[in-house]
């Protein structure tokens, strides 16, 4: 690790001018990718602004018909939330489901939606379930705020303070591991709100998590893992790297929701 | 004597309050007064030479005592690292070894190679001093596929083919002749994949120089600190022995990568005195799987000739092993006389013939790995065996059971000669526990729910409690492997045991010292093993091959002897009696027909105070030594069954049961001996369904971190039915097989022998991934669908 200024801003206002002030600044949270890449000296920022001191930015609450959780909430308590487990369950058990318990511990929905890696799980549930990324500049549409490997809509200077999830009738998420890290090879969230069907799908795009068409088409029109038979996911654009092709994970993708259909459908 | 503590008994380990208090000791955690720390700048790439390489601007980094290279070595007259087992070609010409300096000398080979070290105060200070070095590298080819090797560029200028010998073993006419009569020959393609051990604790090392005694001492995490002072003091010639210390204190884990002599400890050691400072180095999780000593990499193809009832003729093997870049310490014998002896498998086969060739790659070095050689000629036997079974429509466990050797000794085509076994046993004991019979309705079940249900064998043998030292030195090793024990009795009846074998996990402290207790009839809390420091045990082998029982434990055994003729010897004097007249029993030196007796600690006390005997007739004092140079090697053996079931939509292999039936001899401790058992299993689980090492075309390591080298964690493992058979080893006073490696062994063939009975084919590769066996799936698909 290489010699950095450290700021434990006590708001989002002050991080966020920190930000601007510190030229290859760089936002801490939960520190669970920045921290390590650090370590191996691949990444020197100048300065990590903390958020972990800032007020106002973590815990849960169910407002109206959505969820929201603040950004800087740690994975362990989405996944023991009695909010999220009543009215979300997947999202619950998505959360429960990243890396291990010191992970959980420390990575936060806010860091793993902005590093947006490739392979993440909270990715696929944003999407899948359309919610809205809140800022400290503005609100941004799921479909709008991903964009490519590690890139995301996020401006210089913007931080973002919560997440609002929509409550959908059903929803479910299956992920099948890369058998090393662990990390999704290919991860399935499906969420049904009244007719609209989405299908989310993370750890197998070369340019990170995208909604399978040719999933959504055939569930629109019944939501039952049934309506997936001889669906073919195509394998362009798909990563391939030592532990799975692109066809492989193409193939996965129709059989990952499936299962996820019909754990949806189980509740 | 308490049964509790006895032999047999499942004592509870001595050592793990320590461990699990983090009361241990290892190398990381011992710190020298104004000890200093070296960082290792790592060649990037996987074969260059160096240009020119400068370090003028790391030297005077902050904190930086000294930057040294492969020219310092040089000028100092600091000898390379050695391979200590010579093995000659074919045409009896000796292997062709290259040099392998403890720092570059113009050519880097591998990635991770030792280019230049830096010594600063702070481990920071040296990392940053290191990014000053400038090193104009001249990039070469990378060799990294063993079938290309012979034309690629020249790794070694003494090996313009990249190969280090062409050996082999057996009898290759008798061989020919046995195939010429063959009704069928069943072939098999195989590659062993390559393995990193990741030990839990990494390698580390302390070197430090006492300039007012000229006393180097090593802290190191090593499995044999003796051999170590040896290597460093005869071979690399740092200081002659008496002026080289080397201690191996607490070490966690080894799996045989810490038994090699690495530059890391030879640079620090030697460095220690350059630069008037302790210098300290402990690798970090990335330098671990760049450097350590790697495991397996062969490639081979094998034939077996069978007769018209499907009795095995002949088999024939071609072998090709990945040595890497350079000849780690004992590598050259770890595809050779390690492997090829051990290709008769549990059968009686007239005639074998083997051909290996070591082949130098731009990778790690690659040695001994848990089981070294014996798990790559049993994954050959077991899966031939079993495609042969297949092929001639018998049944796999009918197959081995028509093919067993029945009588012993058996002398094997290739060197070995089995002193006892019983293999029927094993096989029938495991056919049971794995309900065996009702398998069909099990495979019924688990096709209405879509999956493929498969049963892999595997009747492993392998050779132990290495070894009777003439016989190795006849076949090219550079050392004797016999063990060393001392038995220091104090006066008050307590006991030291001094061994020349090295627990890293093993358990030896509670093992040995319930061999000891029970023998002298003393509380096993008045035994304490002492090990792993040079300037206490005079001389040892160290702990490898599964050794410390079968040698280890009868050289103790021959020392407790000694001591209790001495102690007869005391007690004739003490009790005023004929020493023919005294006997030893249950702790008690007693009168034969009277009721006059001493205990062990009486006894021990007549012995120092020497009041009721002439120090010129018998000496005071009970201490005894001994060394215990095998008659053979032992041949621990046993039947693993592994049950699976695969998800064909994924590929995911669920083991469902798995059953080990192992027969190691007579056991001191059954939980120890079980604990290995289980660790080795998911050593074997691991190379079969998860392990494997990848370089790239580059040569770079891709699998250089646990994102991508999948290391077997609990979720991946089934619960374990282990039952065990007995047939003593004939040729060691303890009847000790060794227990150490038969699950790493035993378990590869099972798995993959298993998923091709899943799937319906041969062509499985390991590590069998969901993704590989998703592939074999299609490809059965396709095969059924042809049909």
């Amino acid at each position: 690790m290489y010699a950095f200024n450290y700021h434990a801003p006590k708001t989002v206002r002050q991080a966020a001018t920190l930000l601007a002030k510190n030229e290859d600044g760089k936002v801490l949270a939960g520190g669970q990718t920045l921290l390590p890449t650090m370590k191996q000296r691949l990444a020197s920022p100048s300065a990590l602004i903390d958020l972990n001191h800032a007020e106002g930015m973590s815990g849960i609450e169910q407002k109206g018909r959505n969820i929201v959780i603040g950004a800087m909430t740690r994975h362990a308590d989405v996944a023991t939330s009695a909010v999220v487990k009543n009215a979300l369950p997947a999202l619950a058990a998505l959360a429960g489901g990243i890396g291990d318990p010191a992970v959980r511990n420390r990575g936060t929905i806010g860091g793993s939606i902005a590093n947006n890696d490739p392979a993440a799980d909270y990715p696929s549930a944003v999407l899948a379930l359309g919610a809205t990324i809140v800022t400290n500049k503005r609100k941004i549409a799921a479909d709008d705020f991903f964009q490519g490997m590690f890139a995301t809509a996020l401006e210089e200077g913007e931080i973002i303070v919560k997440v609002s999830f929509p409550i959908p009738s059903k929803a479910a998420y299956e992920k099948f591991p890369n058998p090393a890290s662990r990390y999704a090879l290919v991860g399935v969230f499906v969420a049904k709100k009244g007719a609209d069907v989405r299908v989310a799908v993370t750890g197998a795009g070369s340019n990170g998590v995208f909604r399978s068409k040719e999933c959504e088409a055939a569930l629109a029109a019944r939501f039952n893992a049934k309506s997936l038979d001889g669906v073919k996911v195509s394998a362009s654009g798909l990563n391939a790297d030592m532990h799975a092709s692109a066809d492989y994970r193409a193939h996965l993708i129709p059989v990952m929701a499936k299962r996820a259909v019909d754990k949806a459908l189980a509740k | 004597m308490s049964a509790k503590t006895g032999v047999g008994a499942p004592v509870l380990r001595k050592e793990d309050f320590r461990f699990i208090t983090g009361k241990g000791q290892y190398t990381d955690d011992i710190n020298r007064q104004d000890q200093a720390h070296a960082y290792f700048l790592r060649s990037p790439h996987a074969h260059a030479t160096i240009k020119k390489l400068d370090i003028s601007a790391a030297k005077s980094a902050p904190g930086v005592l000294g930057v040294l290279t492969g020219d310092d070595l040089a000028a100092d007259k600091i000898g390379g690292l050695i391979c200590g087992w010579m093995i000659h070609n074919k045409d009896g010409s000796p292997m062709k070894a290259g040099a392998h300096p403890a720092l570059a000398q113009g050519k880097v080979r591998y990635v991770g190679d030792h280019v230049a070290v830096v010594i600063a105060d702070t481990y920071a200070q040296a990392k940053d001093a290191a990014e000053k070095i400038v090193v104009d590298y001249q990039v070469l080819p990378a060799v990294v596929d063993m079938n290309k090797a012979k034309s690629s560029a020249a790794i070694h200028d003494v090996a313009p083919d990249n190969v280090v010998y062409d050996w082999h073993l057996g009898d290759k006419a008798a061989t020919d002749a046995a195939f010429s009569k063959a009704k069928h020959v069943t072939k098999i393609d195989l590659v062993n994949n390559r393995l990193i051990p990741n030990a839990m604790e990494p390698r580390a090392a302390i070197g430090d120089f006492d300039a007012g005694t000229g006393v180097y001492t090593l802290y190191t995490t090593s499995q044999n600190p003796h051999v170590a002072r040896l290597v460093l003091s005869a071979f690399v010639g740092i200081a002659p022995e008496h002026k080289l210390r080397v201690i191996a204190p607490d070490v966690g884990g080894g799996f045989g990568s810490k038994i090699f002599i690495y530059a890391e400890e030879t640079v620090c050691v030697w460095a220690s005195k350059k630069v008037g400072r302790p210098v300290k180095w402990t690798a970090d999780r990335t330098e671990a799987f760049l450097s350590d000593a790697h495991g397996r990499d062969h490639i081979s193809h094998a034939e077996l000739a069978l007769d018209d009832k499907g009795k095995i003729l002949g088999l024939r093997v071609q072998t090709k092993a990945n040595l890497g870049a350079y000849l780690s310490t004992f590598s050259s014998c770890v595809p050779t006389y390690l492997y090829a002896p051990l290709l008769s498998g549990q059968y009686d086969i007239p005639a074998i013939y083997v051909e290996v060739e070591g082949i130098y790659t731009t990778t790690a070095p690659v040695d001994a790995y848990r089981g070294a050689g014996r798990p790559e000629a049993t994954f050959l036997v077991e899966r031939i065996i079993e495609k042969a079974a297949r092929e001639t429509g018998t049944d796999p466990a009918t197959f081995r059971r028509k093919n067993f050797i029945k009588s012993f000794p058996h002398q094997t085509p290739v060197i070995m000669a089995y002193d006892t076994g019983n293999y029927t046993a094993s096989l029938d004991l495991a056919l049971e526990m794995a309900d065996y019979k009702n398998f069909a309705k099990r495979k019924k079940d688990s096709a209405k729910n879509g999956k493929l249900r498969g049963i892999g064998f595997s009747a492993y043998i392998e050779a132990c409690g290495i070894a009777p030292s003439a016989a190795v030195g006849s076949l090219g090793a550079g050392v004797g492997l016999w063990e060393s024990a001392e038995i220091r009795v104090n006066p008050v009846g307590t006991v030291e045991v001094l061994t020349g074998s090295h627990s890293h996990g093993q358990g030896h402290e509670t093992t040995f010292a319930q061999l000891v207790a029970d023998r002298l009839g003393i509380d096993i809390d008045s035994v304490a093993v002492v090990h792993g420091d040079t300037d206490k045990v005079q001389f040892g082998m160290g702990t490898y091959g599964s050794r410390s029982g079968a040698v280890g434990m009868s050289a103790i055994v021959k020392a407790v002897d000694k001591v209790i003729a001495k102690g007869k010897k005391v007690a004739a004097y003490a009790l005023e009696a004929a020493e023919k007249d005294i006997q030893f029993k249950d702790g008690r030196f007693s009168v034969a027909g009277t009721d006059k007796s001493l205990a062990f600690g009486e006894v021990a006390l007549q012995a120092y105070i020497a009041h009721k005997f002439n120090g010129q007739d018998l000496e005071p004092g009970l201490k005894e030594g001994a060394f215990y140079d095998p008659t053979n090697f032992t041949f621990p053996s046993g039947v693993h069954i592994c049950e699976v079931e695969i998800d064909p939509d994924t590929g995911t292999t669920d083991i469902v049961k798995w059953t080990a039936v192992d027969d190691f001899g007579n056991v001191i401790n059954p939980m120890i001996v079980e604990g290995q058992v289980h660790g080795g299993i998911a050593q074997g689980v691991g190379q079969a369904l998860l392990e494997g090492a990848h370089y790239n075309a580059d040569g770079q390591l891709v699998t250089a971190s646990y994102m991508d080298y999948t290391m077997p964690r609990a979720d991946d493992l089934p619960s374990f039915d282990i039952g065990m058979t007995n047939t003593p080893c004939t040729t060691n006073p303890l009847g000790i097989k060794g227990c150490g490696e038969a699950g790493a062994i035993a378990a590869p063939p099972a798995v993959i022998n298993a998923i091709t009975d899943a799937v319906g084919h041969e062509d499985v590769p390991m590590p069998a991934t969901p993704y590989a066996v998703w592939q074999a799936c299609q490809k059965g698909a396709r095969k059924l669908a042809a049909e």
